[in-house]
């Protein structure tokens, strides 16, 4: 099969400080199929180039919004690019058929623990139930959405541990890289991880 | 009078400038070079010049003066009182121990009165500062540990030769000869002991604070006229005057040189005094090897060549051994060791000094005297071929090398940044990576501001950034990032070629008054352009856009957009430009530059070309 590409746009306005992002970051694999897309470094002034960015995405087959959860959703910027670069006509309506039925999914990293996301735990909602706007968005563009490859409790990960959960996520890219992805297959599980973890990825 | 001089200089610079390259060719130091133009062009081979070889010398000792005030420009008080221990433990070791060894080989082999004996001892065991310093800095030695011991003995010598001298006469008088006519005796010799004392110590302490309270604030002044010549002219007068202040009191001019380069070591105007005075002190420096070279006297070394060749031979191996000595007692390293000991095995143009000082005395016979300078020079000859001996055949032997980071601490400033021109635009940048505590090197030509600035605490340094000895002085070798914002278009644009040209690995960040600067910098291949005028004018026309009923975050979006497009622009024109064949001043390529602006602003509607957060067509199609 022919590989999938995939790009991966990574929205986080202090990279250089974050702890868990940078050790995430450093094992992506170095493959020209995926494109590692820094877009804070890239438009810092929040002015992206929307052209530039809808011919990125219509070069990749597999799109990736990895970003770290502020206030329940994406840092400011990765909002910004959703409103500017899917524009109508183009992403969504009768003719926005460019990115129709591209894979699109989060890797999301926390800083609380994984407990505190559900009914009874301190956030009261869970991530896919957080999510919802993204997974929405992704629908009116016609897209497949997975559920998102989170990275919990940040804030107090060592090192060792959060070394193991980047290099799962660089046998994640890689097996998406390499393999026709089964969606409806994915679709079923609450996380990208769960799925990987009845794979044996 | 005038055509002789023109002669003389014409010979003087043609032999230089045919010698030298040759032997740079074939792998000699440029110091042999200049001693071989100068046998010559001497009196005993072509004989341009005659018995002027000496006077020559005199005048061309400068070159030795303005050497030790570079020297002490490099060297701030803290680093000099760091080095007290070498200078003086080596230095009187050495000097006392070679001059004990020499008088009692000479009274054990020659019949000379001990007297004559002491007198030649003394003057021979004093080194060459001008040959040494000039070898190490030819081989890039002077900041490792062998160049660092050689300046430390150089320099007690220096400081030694003041009481050598008192002492001579004081030889002449218990051998019953009254010297006639004194030159080498200062004003003050008639004086009382301790009123000279307190006069040297007088003179001393007025060089120190002179060269602070006066020296520097009148550098200030003539800096401002902003004349380049008349700041070099007053290097040169401070150079010259300490000098000749030195001289009137008895003491070494190098030495006062010395002193004043340590004083000025940590002004401002140390980087450009030191690009001002190098090329003299070079040229000088060449003048006084030649001057060397012409007045090895032959005629005597043909006469007795056992005596002159055996005798220099002896005196090489008698200086070479204490040195080694030395080293050993210094815990130098073999290698190292063997390179301190040669370089300094000769004798020096002190020697020629007190000879020709102890003849006029009578201490020595005319004879033996013309046969020692002799010998001084042979000796001063031999240094660099000795060391290329010890380089080609010598050194391998030992394996051991210094590296480089053997070498102790050098308080140079090697700041990643470096910042040329500090006016609005360059103290912007500067004040913006201090808050971010990114130290920079700062160069600027304004005088005032570069005292107001050091009052600030910013390390900022007065000079000339067109000035390659400034470039470098500035750190420029291991700087990562130059940012040129030199207020005068021309100068920032000579600077930035300078750097292409010598530093190539160097990241420029260059500031252009207008498209037109922006042109020529692109032209130099450099891809970070800032227009001083393009952002103000952009947010002008933002806040206008505002005024007039614009929401401020599209009009801040037309605006950034706005940005982008006139920079890729200017790259897109740079390269257009030379497709032009037409000769045009350049205001007319200006106003046509501006036509073609215009016309693609036309081509590219500048209104919102994406749709984000506008719902018109959205509206539109669902209506329907």
């Amino acid at each position: 099969m022919l590989k999938n590409k995939i790009l991966i746009l990574f929205a986080h306005p202090l990279f250089e400080k974050s702890f868990a992002n940078r050790i995430i970051a450093g094992h992506i694999p170095d493959s020209e199929n995926i494109t590692f897309h820094d877009l804070y470094e890239l438009y810092p002034e929040l002015d992206i180039d929307v052209k530039y960015e809808q011919e990125l995405l219509k070069q990749h087959d597999i799109i990736i919004w990895q970003h770290p959860m502020y206030w329940y959703s994406c840092p400011p910027l990765l909002k910004q690019w959703i409103d500017m670069v899917l524009e109508y006509g183009w992403a969504y309506g009768k003719h926005g058929l460019a990115l129709q039925d591209k894979i699109i999914f989060q890797a999301i990293t926390t800083g609380a623990n994984a407990e505190n996301y559900s009914e009874e735990g301190l956030h009261l909602f869970t991530i896919p139930e957080l999510l919802r706007p993204f997974s929405q968005t992704a629908k009116v563009c016609r897209m497949e959405y997975l559920p998102p490859f989170v990275i919990h409790g940040t804030h107090k990960i060592d090192e060792q541990t959060c070394h193991e959960k980047a290099a799962s996520y660089a046998r994640l890219l890689t097996y998406l890289e390499n393999n026709e992805v089964d969606i409806l297959k994915i679709q079923e599980f609450f996380y990208m991880n769960d799925w990987m973890q009845s794979k044996n990825i | 009078m005038e055509n002789s001089f023109f002669l003389q200089a014409i010979i003087y610079l043609a032999a230089a400038v045919i010698c030298v390259p040759i032997a740079k060719k074939i792998g000699l130091s440029s110091i042999l070079g200049y001693l071989f133009s100068g046998i010559i062009i001497g009196p005993f081979v072509m004989g341009f010049i005659g018995s002027e070889g000496q006077d020559l010398m005199h005048f061309a000792e400068f070159g030795v003066v303005m050497m030790l005030f570079l020297i002490g420009l490099e060297l701030d008080p803290y680093k000099f009182w760091k080095m007290r221990r070498f200078i003086l433990g080596m230095g009187s070791l050495q000097v006392g121990i070679t001059s004990l060894v020499l008088f009692i080989c000479s009274c054990i082999i020659f019949d000379w009165n001990w007297q004559t004996s002491l007198t030649i001892s003394l003057a021979l065991s004093l080194s060459s500062t001008a040959i040494v310093l000039q070898t190490l800095k030819e081989k890039g030695m002077l900041q490792t540990s062998v160049g660092r011991s050689s300046f430390a003995v150089l320099l007690f010598q220096d400081i030694a030769v003041i009481p050598i001298l008192a002492l001579i006469p004081l030889l002449a008088s218990s051998s019953n000869i009254i010297p006639d006519e004194d030159l080498h005796h200062s004003l003050i010799s008639n004086l009382d002991g301790w009123l000279q004392t307190l006069i040297v110590t007088g003179v001393i302490g007025a060089i120190y604070f002179g060269g602070k309270y006066i020296i520097v604030p009148l550098l200030h002044i003539i800096a401002k006229t902003r004349l380049q010549e008349l700041f070099t002219a007053s290097a040169l007068l401070l150079v010259l005057g300490v000098s000749y202040l030195m001289q009137i009191v008895g003491l070494s001019p190098a030495l006062g040189a010395f002193m004043a380069g340590v004083v000025l070591a940590n002004s401002e105007f140390r980087h450009e005094l030191e690009g001002d005075i190098a090329p003299f002190k070079g040229l000088f420096l060449g003048l006084f090897f030649i001057g060397v070279g012409a007045s090895i006297n032959f005629r005597l070394i043909i006469d007795n060549p056992a005596f002159i060749l055996i005798f220099g031979f002896i005196l090489t191996m008698i200086k070479f051994f204490v040195f080694l000595g030395i080293g050993k007692l210094y815990n130098k390293k073999i290698d190292q060791n063997f390179i301190f000991s040669i370089g300094l095995s000769q004798a020096g143009e002190f020697g020629f000094v007190i000879m020709s000082f102890s003849m006029q005395l009578n201490i020595i016979p005319n004879m033996l005297a013309n046969q020692i300078m002799a010998i001084i020079a042979i000796s001063m000859i031999a240094t660099p071929f000795l060391l290329l001996i010890n380089e080609r055949l010598i050194d391998p032997y030992f394996g051991i090398k210094e590296k480089e980071s053997n070498t102790y601490d050098e308080i140079n400033e090697n700041n990643e940044v470096i910042i040329a021109g500090f006016g609005n635009f360059g103290s912007t940048i500067g004040r913006l990576l201090k808050t971010n505590k990114i130290p920079a090197t700062i160069l600027d030509l304004d005088s005032d501001r570069v005292d107001s600035l050091r009052k600030m605490g910013f390390k900022v340094y007065y000079g000339d950034a067109t000035r390659l000895e400034l470039l470098k002085a500035a750190g420029c070798e291991n700087a990562k990032l130059f940012i040129a914002a030199i207020d005068n278009p021309t100068v920032n644009l000579i600077v930035i070629e300078m750097l292409k040209k010598h530093f190539p690995h160097l990241k420029i960040l260059a500031r252009a008054r207008n498209r037109n600067d922006a042109f020529e910098i692109i032209d130099m291949g450099i891809e970070n352009i800032y227009r001083e005028n393009l952002y103000s004018a952009v947010h002008l026309g933002i806040d206008a856009l505002v005024y007039l009923g614009h929401r401020r975050y599209s009009a801040t979006r037309q605006g950034q957009r706005f940005i982008k497009y006139d920079e890729d622009a200017i790259f897109r024109l740079a390269k257009k430009r030379h497709d032009k064949k037409a000769f045009m001043i350049s205001a007319m390529e200006e106003i046509e530059m501006q036509e073609q602006l215009f016309k693609s602003d036309l081509l590219n509607p500048m209104g919102p070309d994406d749709h984000a957060w506008d719902s018109e067509n959205l509206k539109k199609d669902t209506s329907t």
